[in-house]
């Protein structure tokens, strides 16, 4: 594989971490709370897909139309029943709180499914692959992926930026006890925001599911994976998270084109650069997106 | 003339408190004397846990910063142990204090690093850190790379006496890392932590060096979990990279302190003893009980989150002095003690 | 007589208490306003003022007492339902939501809006400097710029009872009196409006009745007609701790 072939493949894989990253990012924007268990829920996503992939015969991409809006709604009711109590000043309740979650679901996915490395397949529409060059290819799966990404960054700056929902969540995240005297109840929009965090959580874990094993201890690294953009590309940018997807991608991709066994370290070792160097990121703003 | 104020750092419970701690460690010293080296052994990991969950505390629940990373110097005071001890030559016991200052001077220069995130970006920060540091560590083959290595150098060394003496040193790091941070804590550095964690904008602005503050916290937290690797290296005789640098640490750092009670001394200690008994107790259940921990964890943090010191003693008992007592003039008796440093 | 009101009191406060924690901040305050009056709250810093506010939207809860709107007690009724209801306030500083821009501010507003003539274009009208701003973040906007689009937001929800919590603070005073200059369209609506002040000539300008507040308790409440600015003063600064009416 060239280097220009590493560098491609690494921009798209950025697209999956964006989607990652985009459910962190959405729920520490507007309540605050960084949910350690992030990367857990993305497996229990993909487990939830690989049950209904064996126990119903469904396509894993079909299983979306289950696994999203059932994630969802286990959100909503997830932060309007346990993490609601966690919303305070001090961020350490809800930071023991996920931690507790993230223990408490791996541990029962490992009860329920083994250890074993787990797949959703898909057939060969996964590594199928456009020739563009004779060094160059996209393969099918990643570039999907990747448009996915970018359509659902389209939507939600769209509900952000054009619905009153939107405005309203944004108002919550600005300054939530001036927002409820307009009448919001911030209860409902922490919710709503924890489904939308948790519907985007689903879809990256189903996706990532098929692009990749997973198993009941692959969530920290997913979380790691999705905390690295989100910090690369800055806080408060929805964009950023793309862009710090792709340049974590990338840094993966060039690292294991350089020493296969080095990936994951390569990716962890330009985080690091940026935060030493640019540590508010590279598209930071001030306000949330 | 006015009568003065007297204000005293001791109370009625500090002392009695104080004096059967003593007492405990005399007692604990004696432990090898009295009983098989396979139940002394037990209690290295006991020790160790206090330990482990003193010092997540003083970074925590003292200064703030929660981390999720400790791990990572757990991990370098067990390989530092591991090299000092067979490829330096350094007496393996005298080691232990080396160590820690190995994983001191590791935790100068992270801080930088990690002090540019706050909150949990800052906790998952720590993690990637840990992670770093694990795969740095497997890369170099005189430490074993991924297989992990093991402790050669007390192979020569009677089996029952190598038990005691990693027991008195467990012991005495027990009791160095409580008294450490009893003393860091009823310091003036004590009052700064406090004054950072209710107003860090107002603390600074009072001059308090909130940085350099929160700088030492961590560096003395990473000392004693690096010192406490050691004496994992010790027990085991080896150190192992997936279990050494594992958040499983973290976890069990975690479940203690909140178990036994945030920001209080005597909390980490009572939670470590608990969750040892717990885990004793559970492990017969397999994977099940990390659930049930993990669930109970949660529980607590939302309904007592003072933890089981704090809801026993409810903010009055106190077995460190770490508190004020004000005695105003011609009052027969001491006011109570404030709620907190 | 206290606080009782001609015309039937659209709020009524009666021997209102409210503790911060353990520390007491307000000693049984009773103050009823009618449908359609001005009533100017006085205070120096620290008297009460703007806590009295917070347990009226419902920001506080209230330790003794009863605070009654329309008739009905508001006890137990959750701040975010209040605005529902009417009730909207102006707060203290502003606090815009700073990374909307002045429309979507006004827009936030009107999130529970009643029916009524308040809009955006008559917001716009009020307050014709805030036209070509519409699209900036409300972040960039000067003082007085921010002050007229937080009173714009509370109006969009068409309320029955505006609250103003301290309008003139950090403001100068040619721009405060351009925003108080808006007040005769916005009572002409139909609206009930309780004036937050320490600039007592500005409040007493506008109101139909003041009330002051020292250090937690009423220390005067009477019609603006029938008081002097010295009387008004020596409540303010407590040098005549009495009520008058």
């Amino acid at each position: 594989m060239t280097l220009v072939n590493a560098v491609v493949q690494g921009v798209l894989l950025g697209g999956m971490y964006a989607l990652f990253a985009t459910g962190l990012s959405l729920m520490f924007g507007v309540m605050r709370i960084v949910n350690l268990a992030h990367g857990d829920f993305a497996v229990f996503g993909a487990f939830f897909a690989l049950v209904l992939v064996d126990s119903a015969s469904l396509s894993p991409l079909v299983t979306l139309l289950i696994v999203v809006p059932g994630m969802a709604a286990f959100g909503y009711l997830l932060q309007r029943g346990l993490l609601q109590r966690a919303v305070v000043a001090s961020p350490l309740p809800a930071l023991l709180v996920t931690f507790g979650l993230s223990i408490v679901v791996q541990n029962l996915l490992l009860e329920l499914f083994s250890a074993d490395q787990r797949r959703l397949q898909i057939g060969s529409f996964e590594t199928g692959s456009f020739q563009l060059t004779y060094d160059l290819a996209i393969g099918y799966f990643p570039a999907v992926v990747f448009a996915i990404a970018v359509a659902l960054l389209v939507g939600l700056s769209l509900f952000l930026r054009r619905t009153q929902l939107g405005r309203l969540m944004r108002a919550t995240s600005d300054d939530q006890e001036t927002a409820r005297l307009m009448g919001v109840d911030n209860r409902n929009m922490y919710a709503l925001a924890a489904a939308i965090a948790f519907a985007t959580v689903g879809l990256a874990g189903v996706l990532n599911g098929v692009q990749t094993n997973f198993s009941p201890a692959s969530g920290p690294t997913l979380l790691i994976f999705a905390f690295e953009a989100v910090i690369i590309g800055g806080l408060g940018s929805l964009w950023g998270t793309l862009l710090g997807g792709i340049v974590l991608g990338v840094a993966q991709n060039v690292g294991a084109w350089i020493e296969p066994a080095q990936q994951v370290l390569a990716g962890h070792l330009v985080f690091l650069l940026v935060l030493a160097l640019r540590p508010r990121g590279l598209l930071a703003k001030g306000a949330p997106a | 003339m006015t009568e003065l104020v007297t204000i005293r750092r001791a109370t009625t419970s500090t002392r009695v408190g104080g004096g059967l701690l003593a007492l405990g460690v005399v007692a604990l010293a004696m432990l090898p004397y009295v009983i098989v080296p396979s139940q002394v052994f037990r209690f290295i990991d006991l020790l160790v846990f206090v330990v482990l969950a003193t010092m997540w505390n003083l970074l925590a629940g003292y200064g703030g910063m929660v981390s999720v990373g400790q791990q990572a110097y757990i991990g370098i005071g067990a390989y530092g142990l591991v090299y000092l001890a067979d490829q330096l030559g350094v007496d393996a016991f005298l080691a232990v204090p080396l160590v820690a200052v190995v994983a001191a001077a590791v935790a100068i220069p992270v801080s930088f690093l990690a002090f540019r995130l706050v909150g949990g970006y800052f906790a998952i920060g720590t993690w990637v850190i840990a992670e770093v540091v694990r795969l740095l560590t497997v890369q170099v083959d005189d430490l074993g790379a991924g297989a992990g290595t093991s402790l050669r150098s007390l192979s020569d060394i009677d089996r029952d006496l190598r038990i005691a003496y990693t027991y008195w040193f467990a012991l005495g790091l027990a009791t160095v890392a409580v008294v450490a941070t009893y003393l860091l804590i009823r310091s003036r550095l004590g009052i700064a932590l406090t004054a950072i964690r209710d107003e860090p904008t107002a603390a600074a602005s009072n001059g308090v060096e909130v940085t350099r503050v929160k700088r030492i916290v961590f560096v003395v937290s990473a000392a004693g979990c690096g010192a406490a690797g050691a004496i994992l290296a010790l027990s085991s005789l080896g150190v192992q990279p997936d279990s050494i640098y594992s958040v499983q640490w973290t976890a069990y750092m975690i479940f203690m302190v909140i178990i036994g009670g945030v920001g209080t001394l005597e909390g980490p200690i009572v939670g470590a003893v608990l969750f040892y008994v717990l885990r004793e107790w559970l492990a017969q259940f397999g994977v099940i009980y990390l659930v049930v921990l993990g669930a109970v964890a949660i529980a607590i943090t939302l309904f007592v989150p003072q933890g089981l010191w704090g809801a026993v003693s409810r903010g009055r008992l106190r077995l460190f002095a770490v508190g004020h007592t004000v005695r105003l003039p011609a009052e027969p008796s001491p006011t109570p003690p404030a709620r907190r440093t | 007589m206290t606080g009782q009101a001609p015309g039937g009191a659209l709020l009524d406060l009666a021997g209102v208490d409210v503790h911060y924690g353990d520390l007491q901040a307000i000693f049984g305050v009773s103050l009823a306003v009618a449908e359609g009056e001005t009533v100017a709250v006085l205070g120096a810093n620290g008297a009460g003022k703007s806590t009295l506010l917070k347990a009226i939207t419902g920001m506080l809860p209230i330790t003794a007492g009863d605070v009654r709107y329309d008739g009905r007690s508001l006890r137990g009724a959750p701040a975010h339902r209040r605005a529902g209801m009417g009730i909207a306030l102006v707060p203290e500083g502003r606090r815009l939501f700073a990374s909307l821009t002045v429309e979507e501010n006004l827009l936030v507003g009107g999130h529970r809006a009643r029916p009524g003539p308040w809009n955006r274009r008559s917001v716009y009208e009020l307050f014709p400097l805030l036209r070509p701003l519409r699209k900036r973040p409300a972040s960039v906007l000067s003082g007085g710029e921010q002050q007229a689009v937080a009173i714009g937001r509370a109006l969009m929800s068409n309320p029955r009872l505006l609250l103003l919590d301290e309008v003139s603070l950090g403001l100068a005073p040619i721009v405060v009196k351009q925003l108080y200059a808006a007040l005769p369209a916005i009572t002409a609506s139909g609206a009930t409006v309780l004036v937050v002040e320490q600039d007592m000539h500005q409040a007493m300008a506008v109101a139909d009745r003041v009330h002051c507040l020292l250090e937690g308790r009423t220390a005067l409440e009477a019609p603006v007609s029938e008081v002097t600015g010295d009387q008004v003063a020596n409540a303010y600064f407590g040098m005549l701790p009495s009520v008058v009416s």
